[in-house]
Parts: structure tokens; C-alpha cells; sequence
């Protein structure tokens, strides 16, 4: 969510305590394949479904089951940033295991057990599922192998010592006797959990660091995966919300009787999020929600339009805020500067759009409830959906289910999602009735939880010389956490995560000033791939290049004069030089733009080569990335997250922004929100720094850099600077 | 109303009004959910499916519209050239979230029947109608092409 985190703590040692027969219990949803049936497939990779019951539990994270598969638990969400293959890796690593016998499924919810180190509580973001889960999850691999072989030693009465394991097998030489891991998986279960398992030296890996294929490509290939979209077991009701068009409004008054003459429609209901309407399906739940007369009570709703919320927070930032950061004289280094460049530059609202729209199936029980959906903060979901049902955490139990992307969107710290959803199965209020909450895309878009509209205001000084003496920028924007459960990230007035990737440039400024302003707005805000980055990588690198270019200095030389104190800054930045072979330049009629930027400790540049379209609009035709992210556990999952993460911002800082009219916004699909499309795909070269250091993220790094680096380039081309996005906003067509 | 359809070489019988969409048909009526709903309004392509031998958008085409046409959706897609897109797929990891890549598929094996060594303009022209939000598309142009290329050999 933020790279601004509490510090890394050990795996515990209750992480590896066996777990009780209640915590291990999971949700049979769907089809549930026997599990003979499952391993001769050999297509099931992902379990779907109850996988937490897939055989013998050595500990929380590891299932090892009769026919020799090895399930790994994952406590993160997949979403297509790869934490069931990355995780799987690193328990497979240490148990010795052959990939082809590995399998992932979902973790259930649980604080503590499957907390993410990073956070505290179970929850996935700022790109932390690796990071925080490497030795972890290594730690079970290894302990799971050493209660295996202790389990094989005793039986076959040889030291444990003298036994091997190797892809999958455990070998006793001097006796010849050889088992695989099913064998032994009861009998490993029951030993005493080691309690410093023995780690492999990393010379001596054999997955971590290559590019083991994915687990879930075959199934999402065949169309054989299930999001939640596609549960629907026997009798599920489906409901549609009609929502308020602006936010923070409420539903005044209600008619609805056409809705209810709706064939398929079965109840219509006010919940406190709107008004439901359940039916036999998503289609005569919205042609109910589409004949609903309602009258909304807008008294307490935002109903200002985006351009009177830019205008605000412009006013706000021609004056210095909370400081940030502050590092010499700032007021003296912009009066003794020979040459001081003022810029502004402003980012819109931007909605997530995942492919998948929000849903949720909740089933009330007679002894409690039972959830499956995309849940990507599980805790914040867990507790609020129990809250929401008058319920003990215990008796609410959460199943993970793949989902279709989230970019933050799932994210919610509020678990609005996991309450509207235990609402509207409350206001039900049958047990055994499955209820699916589905977003509309339109209810995806118009419904807020926006990365919210910045302003940043940059004063820079050069010296006669041309260095760069002082660098004073100024952010307003909203909140993303204040109010929320990680308020508590707040220090001295300062959302770190509205200044991340400024407050700490990299590079060397004498008298360096950024302050912040928090204004309210009531747009609910949310984090968005990268979060502050999304838009303090654009104005830092932007401006700088406006200052290197007044100053006479080339892109990539002028960096890194400036970046002696961060050598990982310089080395993606070197090597993304060399791929593109910048001192060739680019081809008649493009241009070369230069970006790096670190976030979630993991350093990013890029390098786009850009033409001009007929209608003005740039064209990218190709980007090299160099990205350090420490140890990669598997380069091709990094090198697609930096290829999706450069579409994904590519599209966003091209096209996207939700206006507000009036407090209602404007766009609701992808007809006036538009995605990048694979006409639009620019040619990605990706390099993957070898590095020993510590694992960072991979999901949010990639789109950072994209556009300044695209905004450079075409300032190269036409000579106009962006500095207002998205670029059809800017551009002269 | 009751309707006759030609699902993946089966008929099946169906009650719903005319102006259901094929998309719901399947997935609600019939549970074939590997055709995936994500704007109902044609701008994405996850629902993807092929109508008579035809790339076509099922959110947007009442079933009333569909009687008497042969329908495949992912779920039938299991001739020589879907399984070599789908082979494609796999071996170079193409899908992140998933989620859109029934209807890249159904789209990619639309295309490699009628055009069996598409150029990258015909790739963009085929393909440019599914969206991804991963931004799979590297890859999905890669693997179009490696599944020509298997086709072909």
C-alpha cells in the first residue's frame, strides 16, 4: 500500500505450530474434485476450492497429500501478480520437491497464522507478498523436509542423517530404500516442528531464480479458472445496488413497484448502501435495478465537480504546506540561484477497472456465515463482515478466491465490499441461501475509491553552472488513509503515502524543501498501482528533466551526476541505457524519454521511444525496463509485472480521468474510460538485475516510471510540455 | 419464452426473455462461466464467443437473436487450433489475473482459423476489441504467433 512500512519482523514461532482442526477447515465452493481425480487431471495446479484439507499438514503453509503432491497455503490473494507460483517456489525450494508435484491454493483467513509480516494483519499490497513471506515460506519448506526425513528415518531405522531428498524423492543410499513424499506425509505431521529448520545456502538453489512456469496459466488459458463472478451454487440469488450517484447522498424515497414486475426480480430491499434488488440472475437484477424510481438525498454528499476540487487544491499548493522533508536552506538556495523554474502539474481521479468487477457470495448459516471472494485486506474484510452480521470473527469464515485483478481496488480499507456484502445477505436473512453481491462495471467505475486529484508544485534553482541548488515542490491532494485503519501511518500530519517517491528523491540537491496539504474531500479516496507514486514519479521526473534540459545536461549523464549516493538508482538506470544503446539515439521522427524511480524498495527505469499520431497523441513504439528488485524469486513474473505494469499506466496516463460534474462523475465504462488496447501496446524489453539483496515487489514498480518517461520524449518531439494528465487533456491535436 | 440453442455441439433448451443476452444465458442458465462478463456494453470482449464461425460480443446479443446458430464458447473450444493457442498460452505464461483471457483466446483461435499466418496489423485489427487490464499484450501477440507458427509446422 505504501513503502513506508513497520519494520520486518521474524517468522514466529507459533507461524509453524500445527494448526487446529477448526483454523485448517476451509469452504467447499463448486466443484470439488476428488482428490484422485484432481492429481491424475495433472491440470489442477490451482486448487480451487478447499485446498487447506489437500493432504497431511507438517505445518500452516505445507498440505502434502497421499499421492505425493505438495500444496502450498497462500496467505496473498492472486490476482495475476503471481503470489501462488512465487510463494509455491519458495516452499518447494526447501523441501527439495519436483515443480511438477507442487500445487497452490487459497489460505483461509486468519490474523495471525497468515498475517502478512509486513502489515501485521492477513492483507496483500505495496507490493509486499514476496518480501515479506521469503524466509517465511522457506522456513516451512525446510521444516516440512527435515520432519519428512526424520518421519523416513525412523521408519526405515537408518540415520537421518544419511538420508537425501531430491525432486521429490527421499533416498536412502546405503540401503537402497526410496520413497516419495506421500509415504511419509502422516508420519511427518505428527514429529515435533523443527524450530530453526536449516535454510540452503543460496548458491545451491535450484528454483529460486528461474523461470519455473506459472501455475495458474493453464487453467485461465482453458478458461477453467473460477473468480467469484462464477460461483453459483444451487438456489443463488444474485443482487445488483443501486447506488447513490454522488458520494456520501442517501436514498431519499423509493418506488418500486416496475421493479418488482421484472421477471426473475424476487425482493427489492434498502440496505444502508443503496437499494438492493435480488434476483434469479445478473440480468433481471439489473433491468430491477434499472426500473427503480428513487429520489436521492443529496444533503450530505459531495457536489463539487473535479475542476472546483483542482482549483482548490491549485490555490492550496502556491503556498507551502506540513513539511515533508527539508534538507539545507531552501529559501536561501532558491534566492541565490541564478536560474529558478517554476512548474504545476495536475493528476486527475482515476478508477482501478479491474477486468474483474467487484462481487461477493455470502451464505448466512445456521451457526454462523461463510464468505468466498476476492479478499485482498482478508483481516479488514474478516472483521467487518462479522461486525456487519452481528457475528465473532470465528463463525465468519472468508475463502480467498482468485480474482480478476485489482490494482488496489479490492484494497479497501474499510471493507466496504465485505460489509455491503454481509448487508445485503442479512437483509435477506435465509440461511443456506447463497447471495452474490455483483458490481455492474458502471457501479465499478462511478463508485469512488479514486486515486485522488493531486496538484504539485515545483520551484527549482540552478546555480550558473547549471547544478541544481534547490528543489522546493509543494503536493495537495487527499488523504488515502486518514479515517481509515492505517491512520496510524499519519505521522506529524504527513500521509506517506501522498508524498512517497518526493519526500525522499535520490537525487543530490543541496537545499530540498516538499511539503504536503491534506484537504477533505468527500470523494473516497483509494490506493492506486503505486499509490503516490502514481503521481510523485511524474512531477519529479518531469521537472528534473526540465531543470537538466535548462541546464544543458543529457537525460541518463545528468541523472546519474546526480545520484552518486544511490548506486542502485545508477545501476538500473546504466543498464536500461545500455539496452536501449542511448547513445545512438533514436530513429528519424521518434524520441528517446528517460525515467527512474524507486518504489517498494525496488528500483525501476525505463527508457520509451515515442512518435506523434495524426491526432496529436503520442505513440509508443517501445520501452525498455531495467528493474533491481533483490533476489528475483521467478524473473518471468517480474518481467510480465513490469510489462503489465507499463501498459497499465501507459493507458491511464494517455486517456484516464473521471470528471465530476456536479459531484457525479462522468464516466461508467470502459466506452469513456478507456483501457489501453494491444494496437496501443508498445514493444516491452525487460532486464532483470541480478542481485543477492533482499526480495522486493514487483506489482506496482512497473508503472511509475512510464509516464514521465513518455511525457519527456514527446516534449522532445513537439516541444510541449504535459504537465496536466491525462494527455488528451493536454495535447494539441 | 423458451428457446433451442447449439451450445458447443449440443442443442440445449432455455427459458428467458428475448432480450437476455447470450452472455447471461450461458453463464446463468446454462453455467458455462468460462465466458466472462466485464462491461456488458462490447467495449471489452471478456464474454468473448464464436456465433457461426464469427467473433462476436455475447453481452450484446439477445438470445432471441442467436436461435438456430452454432454458439462455441471456451468450454468447446477443443479443435487442433484452440489447443494450440491455449498450448501457446501456457507455455510462455501469457495470463496474470485471468480474468479477460477466455475471450482472448476465443479471439485468437477466431483468428488463426481464417487467417492462419496473421501479420502483427492483423493481430492488433483481431484483438483490439478485448481488452486486458493486466496489459497482457507482449504476450498475446507473442503466443498468437508461436501458435501460428505450431500450426503451421
Amino acid at each position: 500500500m505504501t513503502d513506508t512500512r513497520t519494520p520486518r519482523t521474524g517468522p514466529s514461532r507459533r507461524t509453524f505450530l500445527k494448526q487446529a482442526g477448526t483454523a485448517a477447515a476451509g469452504l467447499v465452493i463448486g466443484v470439488h474434485l476428488p482428490q484422485a481425480a484432481r492429481a491424475a487431471s495433472g491440470a489442477a495446479n490451482v486448487i480451487q476450492g478447499d485446498g487447506s484439507r489437500a493432504g497431511a499438514a507438517p505445518n500452516a503453509f505445507v498440505r502434502i497429500a497421499p499421492d505425493d503432491t505438495v500444496t502450498v497455503l497462500s496467505k496473498h490473494i492472486e490476482f495475476g501478480q503471481g503470489p501462488y507460483t512465487g510463494l509455491t517456489t519458495l516452499v518447494a525450494e526447501e523441501l527439495d520437491a519436483a515443480w511438477s508435484q507442487m500445487r497452490a491454493t487459497a489460505a483461509p483467513s486468519d490474523p495471525e497464522t497468515y498475517k502478512n509480516l509486513d502489515f501485521g494483519i492477513q492483507g496483500t499490497g505495496g507490493s509486499t507478498a514476496i518480501k515479506n513471506s521469503y524466509t517465511q515460506l522457506r522456513r516451512a519448506g525446510a521444516a516440512a523436509r527435515e520432519m519428512l526425513i526424520a518421519a523416513a528415518a525412523e521408519a526405515w531405522g537408518v540415520p537421518a542423517g544419511e538420508i537425501t531428498v531430491r525432486q521429490g524423492r527421499i533416498r536412502h543410499e546405503a540401503t537402497g530404500r526410496e520413497a516419495g513424499f506421500g509415504s511419509f506425509a502422516e508420519a511427518a505431521a505428527e514429529r515435533a516442528v523443527p524450530s530453526e529448520p536449516k535454510l540452503k545456502d543460496p548458491s545451491d538453489f535450484r528454483l529460486i531464480g528461474t523461470d519455473v512456469p506459472k501455475l495458474d496459466s493453464r487453467i485461465k488459458a482453458t478458461g477453467d479458472a473460477q473468480f467469484t463472478m462464477d460461483l453459483q451454487p444451487e438456489g443463488t440469488v444474485t443482487v445488483l445496488v443501486a447506488h447513490p450517484p454522488r458520494f456520501g447522498a442517501k436514498v431519499g424515497s423509493v418506488d418500486d413497484k416496475e421493479a418488482r414486475k421484472i421477471e426473475g426480480v424476487l425482493d427489492v430491499k434498502q440496505v444502508a448502501y443503496g437499494v438492493a434488488v435480488y434476483a434469479t440472475g445478473f440480468w433481471p437484477a439489473k433491468k430491477g435495478r434499472d426500473a427503480l424510481e428513487i429520489t436521492w438525498d443529496d444533503s450530505q454528499a459531495e457536489t463539487r465537480s473535479s475542476e472546483e476540487i483542482m482549483a482548490d487544491h491549485r490555490e492550496r499548493a502556491q503556498a507551502r504546506g506540513k513539511p515533508a522533508a527539508d534538507r539545507g536552506a531552501i529559501d536561501d538556495g532558491l534566492t541565490n540561484a541564478t536560474k529558478v523554474i517554476e512548474s504545476e502539474f495536475t493528476f486527475p481521479y482515476l478508477a482501478h477497472a479491474p477486468m474483474e468487477p467487484l462481487d461477493a457470495l455470502v451464505t448466512l448459516r445456521a451457526d454462523g456465515a461463510e464468505a468466498a471472494f476476492g479478499s485482498q485486506l482478508q483481516t479488514v474484510d474478516h472483521q467487518v463482515m462479522a461486525k456487519t452480521l452481528g457475528l465473532p470473527m470465528e463463525k465468519v469464515r472468508i475463502h480467498t478466491m482468485l480474482a480478476g485483478g485489482s490494482f488496489g481496488r479490492r484494497g479497501q480499507p474499510n471493507g466496504e465490499l465485505a460489509a455491503e456484502a454481509a448487508a445485503v445477505a442479512k437483509a435477506w436473512g435465509e440461511t443456506d441461501r447463497p447471495i452474490k453481491l455483483v458490481y455492474s462495471r458502471e457501479d465499478d467505475i462511478t463508485g469512488g475509491r479514486y486515486r485522488p486529484i493531486y496538484v504539485h508544485k515545483l520551484k527549482g534553482g540552478l546555480d550558473a553552472d547549471g547544478n541544481i541548488v534547490a528543489w522546493d515542490q509543494t503536493i495537495a491532494g487527499q488523504s488515502i488513509i486518514a479515517g481509515s485503519p492505517f491512520s496510524g501511518m499519519i505521522q506529524d500530519g504527513i500521509d506517506p503515502t501522498s508524498v512517497e517517491g518526493a519526500r525522499n528523491l535520490p537525487y543530490a540537491v543541496p537545499n530540498f524543501h516538499v511539503s504536503l496539504h491534506s484537504p477533505d474531500v468527500g470523494v473516497p479516496p483509494l490506493w492506486w498501482r503505486s499509490v503516490g507514486h502514481t503521481h510523485t514519479g511524474f512531477a519529479t521526473e518531469v521537472f528534473l528533466d526540465e531543470l537538466l534540459v535548462a541546464a544543458g545536461r543529457d537525460q541518463v549523464e545528468g541523472r546519474l551526476a546526480l545520484l552518486g549516493d544511490h548506486p542502485r538508482h545508477a545501476g538500473v538506470l546504466k543498464a536500461v541505457a545500455r539496452m536501449a544503446d542511448w547513445e545512438a539515439g533514436a530513429p528519424d521522427g521518434r524520441a528517446r524519454g528517460v525515467a527512474v524511480h524507486k518504489s517498494f524498495s525496488t528500483y525501476v527505469a525505463q527508457i520509451a521511444e515515442v512518435s506523434v499520431r495524426d491526432d496529436g497523441m503520442p505513440k509508443v513504439h517501445r520501452v525498455w525496463c531495467a528493474v533491481d528488485c533483490g533476489v528475483a524469486v521467478n524473473p518471468n513474473v517480474v518481467r510480465a509485472q513490469m510489462e503489465g505494469g507499463i501498459g497499465y499506466g501507459l493507458g491511464a496516463v494517455l486517456y484516464d480521468e473521471i470528471e465530476l460534474k456536479d459531484g457525479k462523475p462522468q464516466q461508467n465504462n470502459f466506452d469513456g474510460y478507456r483501457s489501453l488496447r494491444i494496437d496501443e501496446m508498445p514493444a516491452v524489453e525487460v532486464e532483470v538485475i541480478p542481485s543477492d539483496a533482499e526480495p522486493t515487489g514487483a506489482g506496482e514498480p512497473g508503472t511509475p516510471p512510464i509516464g514521465p518517461a513518455v511525457a519527456i520524449a514527446y516534449h522532445r518531439l513537439t516541444g510541449q510540455r504535459v504537465r496536466r494528465l491525462p494527455f488528451v487533456k493536454s495535447v494539441d491535436a | 419464452m423458451a428457446y433451442s440453442l447449439k451450445v458447443n455441439g449440443r442443442m440445449r433448451e432455455v427459458d428467458a426473455t428475448p432480450d437476455t443476452p447470450l452472455l447471461w444465458v450461458l453463464r446463468d442458465e446454462l453455467g458455462l462461466t468460462g465466458t466472462k462478463y466485464g462491461c456488458g456494453i462490447s467495449q471489452c470482449g471478456a464474454c468473448t464467443v464464436e456465433v457461426d464461425g464469427e467473433a462476436r460480443r455475447s453481452c450484446s446479443l439477445p438470445v432471441a437473436s442467436v436461435e438456430n446458430a452454432e454458439i462455441t464458447t471456451i468450454e468447446g473450444e477443443s479443435d487442433r487450433v484452440a489447443k494450440a493457442v491455449q498450448d501457446a498460452w501456457t507455455a510462455i505464461d501469457v495470463p496474470q489475473c485471468g480474468y479477460c483471457q477466455s475471450g482472448q483466446v476465443v479471439s485468437a483461435t477466431n483468428l488463426l482459423r481464417r487467417n492462419p499466418a496473421p501479420s502483427d496489423a492483423d493481430i492488433d485489427q483481431a484483438m483490439s476489441g478485448n481488452i486486458c487490464r493486466c496489459a497482457t499484450y507482449v504476450r498475446i501477440r507473442q503466443a498468437i504467433h508461436d501458435a501460428a507458427g505450431k500450426l503451421e509446422g
